[in-house]
């Protein structure tokens, strides 16, 4: 159902923020720019496997948000099932990406 | 939750820590990272980091809202709102770090 609601679009991956990195740095080796990129998606996961919340000012907010344990249920057999307490992380995006977002 | 906050700073002195660019560039080429997201997620673009996660676009229609404060209904127009979906990879590595158990498991 969200799919739909996306419907197709282009997607940049890594290899092609990667890619866009080095044609904007000639002056970089590759190498260094898949690093860099990995050093910085590693220091977010990271910050959040501490539970500590990364601030990017302008982009967003990472965080970790708690679910505490509950009885849930199965809903094709009704049956219930025990749901251990869980860490969900969080993106809440910042005013200025935001804002981008909607000007045309 | 959330002892410490990781900005910006701690982003760069771990690119310059571990790539070996200067701290200046470090610095730049963080902002030039962010940019480029932004750029993309801006003309609609959906961006995948393998084993991190996806950030996606949504379009959202008009509806009816409410001022909490006053109770006054206001139209809330149509916008595009950005959603962040973790990567399995991630949501394990947080939960093994922070309970020892990887996501929805039972312990």
């Amino acid at each position: 159902m969200p799919k739909s609601r996306e419907g197709a679009v282009n997607a940049m991956t890594k290899s092609e923020l990667i890619l866009r990195l080095s044609q904007l740095n000639p002056h970089l080796y590759q190498r260094d720019i898949e690093r860099l990129v990995s050093t910085i998606f590693d220091e977010i996961a990271e910050a959040l496997a501490r539970g500590d919340r990364v601030e990017l000012r302008g982009f967003g907010a990472f965080s970790v948000k708690r679910r505490d344990a509950r009885t849930g249920r199965n809903p094709r057999t009704g049956e219930s099932v025990q749901v251990t307490r869980k860490y969900i992380p969080f993106f809440k995006t910042g005013k200025q990406l935001r804002e981008r977002l909607n000007t045309q | 939750m959330g002892h410490n906050t990781v900005t910006r700073a701690q982003l760069s002195e771990a690119v310059y820590q571990e790539v070996g660019l200067s701290r200046n560039e470090s610095a730049e080429l963080v902002e030039v990272i962010l940019n480029e997201i932004s750029d993309a997620l801006a003309r609609g673009e959906m961006v995948k980091i393998s084993s991190f996660g996806s950030f996606s676009v949504r379009q959202k229609g008009q509806r009816i809202g409410r001022n909490p404060k006053t109770g006054e209904e206001v139209p809330i127009l149509p916008r595009r709102v950005l959603v962040f979906r973790a990567s399995h990879v991630l949501k394990n590595r947080i939960n093994q770090a922070l309970s020892g158990a990887p996501a929805g498991e039972a312990a």
